[in-house]
Order: structure tokens, then sequence, then C-alpha cells
């Protein structure tokens, strides 16, 4: 069900939030009672003035009616069912879910999100276990102690007529085994916290800096400035602090190349589109650090929100900034047919294409990517490639936008070359 | 063990706690006991000592004594040699790593005395 037509849905839950009568809502606004209702029940479309009417009577944004605050939510929801589809949830109906109870799927992208920390955790944990040489010391000192302390004192406890001089010489051992026990136990639990600190750090870092960039609406004005990037302490996890440290030295170095000010005054030359090769021809730099610069630009100056997203050449999805109306998957890989990836092919080669998200209602959006070095060229080795791919919101029309998807478990397009996996979305099979 | 000459047992260990309370409890019943503790020079002075039965440590100085059965059982002199092999680790991947490399016999610390004089018997009379 597209997210416009549950404007009515939103509009009753609203209207009962506030405790107003159907009648007392038409009233205000001048329908007729009747009339709301077939609204509210989404068996007439609403827009333009009227909405704008029930949006005030009922104190709130327009957009909290038309878009809702569910709209987040929809692809973590998505790919909660994706992980349990044995359970049967109406995916048909997710979006109607999550526009009558915007709580309960808040709660339960939230759970998600909680899970797959945990599962990070008891991974890496488990890996720790497995493979750290450390750990595996440290638990073959204490054993071997205590079978040592458990030998000899069953020869004490066993043998009564043992000779006085291996008496003791046991019993000085057993003193000994006791103290060292002690040790390598406190030294193991030490050791076990540090590690439980540490899997509890390794929980997702990439999400962590990423929510810190995006309570900051992605535009770091400090570093814009030229200073240090402030909050980074309350970070508590090192890697995501890592993650942080690395990104901000990025965004500075792009700021220092195009200033803020100089790229909105060629962005208003240029009618306010925001063209990453035209800007980066225009500053002299790569079309990779246009679109970052691009994506940390304030809505005011580039007239949108715009997405981005960033690949490292095994397709793990490095860096992400989300964009309303087109999904970035937070787990897993992502739909094999974005350009980001097919930019891979044709390294320092610009690739544009107009895409829409086959199942979803977001609109259509310019995509622009490239992929280029990370590092300087080596003799006689390929070079390492990240991708970068700038997402525009399209406001016109597009003879052929490609279908493309967020990933193949949640995408509905059943004859795709790319699909890697079914997927759980039954029309698209 | 009677009037039988006394069977040679070589123990592969590094814990001089655990090398005591074995070496008593098996001289105690019978048993001539040596001792060697670095995994570098083990087969070397496995083969000198050319022992019945050799109860080696997994995790030893210089050596893992997985390496070491390996050794053994490629040479032809020790390659039917009894071997218990101890080890603080008692996972499947662990024991079946043992008896893939030819382990005789396979006890995970901390053991008792009594498992360990019994599966001492056990592979004396194999």
């Amino acid at each position: 069900m597209p997210r416009d037509i549950l404007t009515g849905t939103r509009i009753r839950e609203r209207r009962t939030l506030r405790q107003m009568r159907q009648s007392q809502l038409a009233q205000a606004v001048g329908i007729s009672a009747s009339y709301l209702n077939l609204i509210e029940h989404n068996r007439r479309r609403i827009g333009g003035k009227l909405l704008l009417k029930i949006a005030e009577a009922l104190g709130v944004e327009p957009s909290l009616l038309t878009e809702g605050a569910e709209a987040t939510h929809l692809a973590e929801l998505r790919e909660t069912a994706a992980e349990a589809t044995s359970r049967g949830a109406e995916l048909d109906r997710v979006e109607e879910f999550a526009g009558r109870f915007p709580g309960w799927a808040g709660l339960v992208a939230e759970q998600h999100r909680r899970i797959r920390a945990l599962e990070h955790s008891v991974d890496t944990l488990s890996d720790r276990l497995t493979h750290d040489p450390h750990l595996a010391a440290a638990m073959h000192e204490v054993l071997s102690t205590v079978t040592a302390i458990r030998s000899t004192a069953s020869i004490l406890a066993e043998d009564r007529n043992i000779a006085a001089e291996w008496r003791e010489r046991f019993h000085r051992n057993l003193n000994e085994d006791a103290g060292r026990l002690a040790a390598s136990s406190q030294a193991l639990v030490a050791y076990l916290d540090r590690a439980e600190d540490a899997a509890a750090e390794a929980a997702a870092p990439q999400e962590e800096a990423e929510r810190f960039l995006s309570a900051r609406g992605f535009h770091l004005n400090e570093l814009e400035e030229g200073a240090a990037l402030n909050g980074a302490e309350d970070i508590e996890s090192p890697a995501a602090r890592h993650i942080l440290d690395t990104h901000a030295a990025r965004y500075a170095a792009d700021a220092a190349r195009m200033p803020l000010d100089a790229v909105r005054a060629a962005l208003a030359e240029t009618g306010g589109r925001p063209d990453p090769l035209a800007l980066a021809a225009r500053f002299g730099t790569d079309a990779a650090t246009a679109m970052r610069r691009l994506a940390a630009l304030p809505r005011e100056v580039v007239g949108a929100d715009l997405g981005l997203a960033i690949s490292d050449a095994s397709g793990a999805l490095i860096f992400r900034r989300p964009v309303s109306g087109f999904a970035l998957p937070r787990f897993g890989a992502a739909c094999p047919l974005w350009p980001l990836f097919a930019a891979f092919g044709c390294a320092h080669v610009p690739v544009r294409q107009v895409l829409r998200q086959a199942g979803r209602d977001g609109g259509l959006f310019e995509a622009w990517a490239i992929a280029l070095p990370v590092a300087a060229p080596q003799p006689n080795s390929a070079p390492l490639l990240e991708a970068t791919m700038l997402l525009v919101p399209l406001r016109g029309p597009d003879p052929s936008p490609r279908a493309v998807g967020v990933g193949c478990r949640i995408c509905p397009q059943g004859d795709c070359p790319g699909r890697r996996e079914p997927s759980i979305l039954a029309e698209g099979f | 063990m009677g009037g039988e000459m006394a069977k040679h047992v070589m123990l592969v260990e590094d814990e001089p706690n655990i090398i005591e309370a074995i070496r008593f409890i098996l001289t105690r019943d019978g048993w001539r006991v040596d001792t060697h503790s670095d995994g570098q020079t083990a087969i070397d002075a496995i083969g000198a000592a050319n022992p019945d039965l050799v109860i080696l440590d997994v995790m030893l100085p210089g050596r893992s004594g997985y390496e070491i059965l390996q050794e053994l059982r490629e040479r032809p002199a020790t390659e039917g040699l009894p071997v218990l092999m101890l080890t603080a680790r008692g996972q499947t991947k662990d024991r079946e790593t043992a008896e893939r490399i030819g382990a005789s016999r396979f006890m995970t610390k901390p053991f008792s005395n009594a498992e360990m004089l019994e599966a001492v018997r056990d592979l004396a009379r194999a």
C-alpha cells in the first residue's frame, strides 16, 4: 500500500489522539463528517488546501500526515521480516502497520537493531574464544594448575602412608599452585571483562558513527571552519571513534578544497542543481570529492536532502547517508544493480542513471557514481578502488528510470539477473 | 607388575607440579618414569629413551604436542608407539585432531589420578 494513501489513516490516528470527534474535525475544516470518514478510511485521496487545513486543525506538520514518522522504519521492518520468514509477517501491510502504529513500528525496529548488535557481540566473543591465543594460553594456565592441584591433593588424601619428604613436597606444591591459580584466575577474569567490553564496542561501530552524523544532519559546522570535530569524545566505542575521525579528516579535506560559500555561489549560478561533475570541474577536484561535499551540505544550500553511499572493493557499504525514498540496507549486501557497483567496472568513468527503487513510492532519483583508487598507484599492482554514489531526488519525470532494489531479500523484482537469493515478497515470484 | 621388568613411560609436560604428581603415582604403580619439558627437543629425547609409552601434553614450549605426535607417526621406530595426549581443551575438534594424527588416547585436563592410571595401564596392555 503506497504511503500517500495512508494519509487518511494518519489523520484518524492524530484525531483520536487529540480526542476529537470526526464531526468536530469535519466542521473545523469545512467538510461533511461523511466525507471525512471516507478520507480517514483512505477511500478518498487528499491534498492541497484541505490537507493543510486538517493539519492545522490537528496541530501537526502536513508532512507528518503525508509521509508519517514511520517512513524511516519501513526498511528496518522489512529487514526484520526477511530474517524471520517463518513468522509469516504480513509484508503487504507493512506500511499500514507503520502508519497506524508508529510507536510499535519504532519499537520493533529498535528491537531488531538491538538483536543485530547482540548477535554481533556474540560473534565477536566466539571469534575470540576460538582464535585468541592469549585467551587459549590463559585457559591453559588455569587448567594446568587445577590439574596439578587435583592430582597432588588426591595423592595426599588417598595415600596415608606417604613418606614425610613427599608429603612436605606435595604440600609445598599445593601452596604454590593455589597461589598460581588465584593469580591466573584473576588475570583471566580481567581479560574476559576487557573482551566483553571490546565485544560491546564492536557492536556495529559503523552504525554508531552514522547515528552521530545523522544527529548532526551530516553537516559539521566546526569542520567547515577548520576546527576539530565536536562531540566525538562522547562516543564510547574506540572503533566508532576511529570511523568518525577518519570521516572527519576526509570531510575537512573536502571542505578545504570546496569551501561552503564558494559551493553555495557555484550552485546558485547553476540554478541550485546539484551536479557533481560540474562542481568537480569548477573546483578542480575529482567527482567523488564533489559527491561527498554535496551530501555534506545543509538542505537549504542544495534544496533537498541528498543520499550518499560509499562502497569498498568488496561491495561492503562503508558509509551511508540515507535519503527518504531510497533505502540503503543496514545489514547485508545491497542491490547489485546500483550504479555504485557498476562504477567498479569502469574506474574513473562517472556513471549517471535515473533510478526508482522497486516496490517503493519514493519517487525518482538521479544517481551519480564513480570508482576511484583510494591509494597511490603501486607498480604491477591493480588499484584498490572505492566507489561513491550520490542520490539526488528528481523532481521531474523520466521516460525510462532503471528499477533497482534495496537488497535481494526484500526486493519484489522477480526477473532480475542480479538476484542472489529469493525474495520474501510474494509479488516478486 | 609382579616380577616383570618395570615398564618405561616418557612424560612430555612442562608443568613441574604436574610432572611431580604423575611421576609419583606412576612410580608407585611400578613404572619407570622419564620426563622432558621442551617441545623442540622432545623427539630426540623420546628416541633416546625408547619408552614403552609416551604421555604427551599438547601445549608445550617450542613445539606443539600435535606436531611431535605427527613426527613420531612418520618415523618407523615410533609409528606404533602408544601415545596418551593431554590437553586443556576438550573440544570435539581437538579430540578429532588428536585421533586423526594418531593419538592412542586423549585425556582432558583436569583429570583424576585414577583416570590417568587406568589409561596408562590400558595402553600398556594393548
